[in-house]
């Protein structure tokens, strides 16, 4: 197959579909969260991101999408350890509360986190002790119930950014690896932002074949500028911007 | 520069005895006093007037400088020489001043001293332009090559070189330009000339026909009857110059179309006969070429190519049209017959590449080609090659099977992308990852209590205004641009660009500029090794004081602060290295050069 790594479709405008996929494993955060409360010598103190800071920057992150193009449309993905859900789209209309503090959508997906995470806990069928870092996360899943949405939508001018922690699981990487094509046949970039210690070759693959930008940010506590300078910008500007590349790319299959 | 004292004769003109007296040639001016102080011609020239000189060829009978001044002046200065030794001596710093001068005020044109001297200049004293042709030929390339031009500059006009040393590394540039003119070969000229039409003294009854040596190639090119006749007949026969009379006399009578008195003539003179007959030999050719078409039309020659032999179509010569009687078998030549075969020796190329001086050479020189071309045509592997290909070509295409076959198309990636990686793999190596991952063990439940927990937290406190601090946004921005400017990302991703590419113009030319300066010094220090006498030490001194003051230059291109640091440095180091080893080897020779002394002094061993 051809290894084209940008697309060639010239695109007329500037709205785009943004298709977000939140790592929400639970073993990660925590035992990040755990090793920051540790002997803070070993790691960056700004290694490590608490998993409310993570949603302080990505809710505004989604916000400021909405706010760039009256078309832009935002889509949540969360990718838990035994499923994977839809949790926010901004074209669903509805009336919603703000509560207290929180605006709106904020709210509601801050509500629809919980009731899946609570579901996912549910459909865990595993040992009740595990090593953190044994545990990852159904990428694959999450990117075909992305990539499903985005052609039932179809319209051109998609991405996913994706942040997402945990390692990768070996036992993924067929499928993952159909996703990543199916994405590159559509002509879909997919854009990582990896936090966490190592980098994922998954997602360095997923960038490069299918032209999108992979990025491990240095400075966790400025997460959202990282995600407004380079994740928000659209298809149609990436052909004049220069935007932040790996040094090489890992091809190696897990 | 030094100065120059001959003993010489001054004089206006060649046949004129000469005032004996000494000359004296300095940088820029020379001076002539004669031996007897009575006498008025002194002279004291400044060398910007002259324009250019010429001399007379070893061996002739004087030997002769002569300086040329400037056109409005007009004249020029001839001093006679003793012998050629002191002749040569005194042309070659003249030709140098006037070489450093001609570059000084850069002059385009031509020199108007160099007189053109053309082929057929009689061999009697000649001038030979072989001096000034080279300084042309210098000049011209320094114009066509800036590079050089700069680099000439800077070492010939620093006193760091001098003039021949630059050009004696350069014999090959010299030599090989001179070689690609006298390549390449000059055809025939289309005009007709072997048409000759002669010249009528109106008074006398006399026809004169001028005939210069590429007329006569041109006609025995054309005419190989001729050609076979002048073979034969001379000078076994006949004598050159009646051959050629004879030959004439046949064409004044063909294209006076005398034809009754050409028949008698032709029965006297058996000789001229031969010129007016059939040129059998183009006959033979013209039908052995038709025996060669390719059957599969390849127009080589058709039947009218033996035009000889068709009948009158064209307008006679002279535009005649009345017709000849067919009883006289003489060569009834058409202006198109002639026109015809004139194009197709035109268009066959120039046979011979050598000089045209004596007609039998010519002649010979021809026969021998000819020999030499037909042997390759009479061949029977070239008949079967002939038949074979007529077979291959007409190949019917509808009858013959199908050719294409199934097949992958190569997916070939680009084998950068093997390096990036290994890149990535090398970089995992060295512990880019950071801190060693701790692993921890956690319960289930209390790891997604924790989650849920966090979610609340948000909940509770809302999100954080501003979401991001300034600084922390800066530091964010500022990392991010220097990652994607950095040059790390750049290098070997395109093959057409290299390094030096992305550096400012003006880095580059300097970079560039020293690089070829460092070439050239450190190719003459270097040879000059070991020195022997006083003029290589002082030469070695030159180009010592030379590298030192480059390799400051270089030390402070090094130095200054700027986003290609790192590359510039990269590419200055093997200059500074190589400097450095030529320095060092300077002072190890001094070192033991001293002590030798020393001890030779002393008596001493130390």
């Amino acid at each position: 197959m051809n290894s084209a790594s940008a697309p060639s479709k010239l695109y007329s405008n500037d709205v785009s579909l943004l298709v977000v996929l939140l790592d929400a494993n639970p073993f990660f955060w925590a035992s990040s969260a755990a090793a920051s409360g540790d002997s803070a010598s070993q790691h960056h103190p700004t290694a490590v991101l608490s998993f409310s800071k993570l949603l302080n920057h990505v809710i505004p992150f989604l916000s400021s999408l909405l706010l760039l193009n009256q078309f832009n449309q935002v889509v949540l993905i969360t990718t838990g350890v035994n499923s994977c859900s839809y949790i926010y789209d901004s074209e669903e209309g509805g009336a919603e509360s703000a509560t207290g503090k929180v605006p709106a959508a904020c709210s509601k997906i801050l509500l629809r986190l919980e009731e899946f995470l609570t579901k996912d806990r549910l459909l865990g069928k595993g040992p009740d002790k595990a090593v953190a870092s044994s545990v990852s996360s159904l990428l694959s899943g999450s990117l075909s119930l992305a990539l499903c949405y985005i052609q039932r939508i179809f319209r051109s001018g998609t991405r996913h950014p994706q942040p997402r922690g945990s390692p990768d699981g070996p036992e993924q990487y067929v499928a993952v690896m159909n996703a990543i094509f199916t994405a590159q046949r559509s002509m879909i970039p997919i854009d990582s932002c990896v936090m966490g210690v190592q980098h994922s070759a998954f997602l360095q693959q997923a960038s490069y074949i299918t032209g999108g930008v992979y990025l491990k940010p240095q400075h966790l506590d400025g997460l959202f500028q990282y995600l407004s300078s380079v994740f928000a910008t659209d298809l149609q500007s990436r052909s004049f911007l220069q935007l932040p590349r790996p040094a090489g790319v890992d091809f190696r299959a897990s | 520069m030094a100065v120059i004292t001959m003993l010489a004769k001054y004089k206006t003109t060649v046949k004129e005895p000469g005032i004996p007296g000494v000359l004296k040639m300095m940088e820029d001016v020379f001076s002539f006093t004669p031996n007897d102080p009575r006498s008025a011609k002194k002279l004291k020239v400044d060398f910007r007037n002259i324009k250019g000189h010429k001399f007379s060829k070893d061996g002739s009978k004087q030997a002769l400088l002569n300086l040329t001044q400037v056109p409005e002046k007009g004249g020029g200065y001839i001093f006679e020489f003793n012998n050629f030794a002191d002749r040569n001596v005194c042309r070659d710093f003249v030709g140098k001043v006037l070489g450093k001068f001609q570059t000084l005020t850069s002059e385009q044109t031509d020199q108007p001293s160099s007189g053109k001297v053309t082929a057929s200049e009689k061999a009697t004293a000649s001038i030979e332009q072989l001096s000034t042709k080279e300084m042309e030929h210098r000049m011209k390339l320094l114009r066509e090559d800036s590079e050089l031009q700069k680099l000439h500059k800077e070492l010939v006009f620093g006193n760091v070189l001098t003039e021949s040393e630059f050009w004696a590394t350069r014999k090959a540039l010299l030599d090989d330009d001179s070689d690609r003119t006298l390549k390449q070969r000059t055809g025939f000229k289309s005009a007709m000339l072997a048409d000759i039409r002669p010249s009528t003294d109106g008074q006398t009854n006399k026809v004169t026909f001028s005939l210069t040596p590429e007329i006569i190639h041109q006609i025995f090119s054309e005419k190989p009857a001729v050609h076979r006749a002048f073979l034969n007949f001379v000078p076994v026969k006949m004598t050159e110059k009646d051959f050629w009379t004879k030959y004439c006399r046949a064409e004044y009578l063909h294209r006076t179309k005398n034809s009754v008195a050409a028949a008698a003539e032709a029965a006297e003179d058996e000789e001229l006969a031969v010129f007016l007959k059939h040129d059998d030999i183009l006959a033979n050719e013209a039908r052995r070429k038709i025996r060669r078409v390719d059957p599969t039309v390849d127009m080589v020659a058709d039947f009218s190519d033996d035009y000889i032999h068709l009948s009158v179509h064209g307008i006679l010569q002279d535009g005649n049209k009345e017709t000849i009687d067919s009883e006289n078998d003489f060569a009834k030549r058409t202006l198109a017959h002639d026109v015809n075969r004139h194009a197709t020796v035109v268009l066959e190329g120039r046979a011979l590449d050598i000089e045209l001086r004596d007609t039998r050479a010519v002649a010979e020189a021809l026969a021998r080609s000819k020999e030499a071309s037909s042997v390759d045509t009479s061949d029977e592997n070239a008949n079967l090659g002939r038949q074979e290909r007529a077979v291959r070509m007409t190949e019917l295409e509808d009858l013959q099977a199908s050719h294409s076959l199934p097949y992958a198309s190569l997916c070939i990636k680009d084998p950068r992308e093997y390096f990036d990686f290994q890149q990535v793999n090398a970089l995992k190596a060295l512990g880019g990852t950071g801190s060693r991952t701790i692993d921890y063990s956690l319960n289930t439940e209390d790891a997604y209590y924790y989650l849920l927990q966090q979610i609340s937290e948000v909940k509770l406190q809302g999100v954080h205004n501003p979401v991001v601090q300034s600084d922390t946004a800066l530091k964010v921005l500022t990392g991010l641009t220097q990652q994607i400017s950095s040059t790390r990302y750049n290098l070997g991703k395109n093959p057409q660009e290299s390094v030096l590419d992305r550096f400012p113009k003006r880095t580059k030319d300097e970079i560039m500029l020293h690089w070829m300066s460092i070439q050239e010094l450190l190719r003459h220090f270097w040879s000059s090794y070991p020195i022997t006498t006083a003029y290589l030490y002082n030469k070695v001194l030159r180009l010592k004081s030379a590298m030192a003051d480059i390799y400051q230059k270089l030390k402070a291109i090094k130095d200054v602060q700027s986003d290609f640091r790192h590359q510039i440095s990269l590419l200055i180091q093997p200059m500074l290295q190589s400097l450095d080893a030529a320095f060092a080897h300077y002072d190890a020779e001094e070192h033991k050069h001293s002590t030798k002394n020393g001890a030779r002094l002393n008596g001493f061993v130390q």
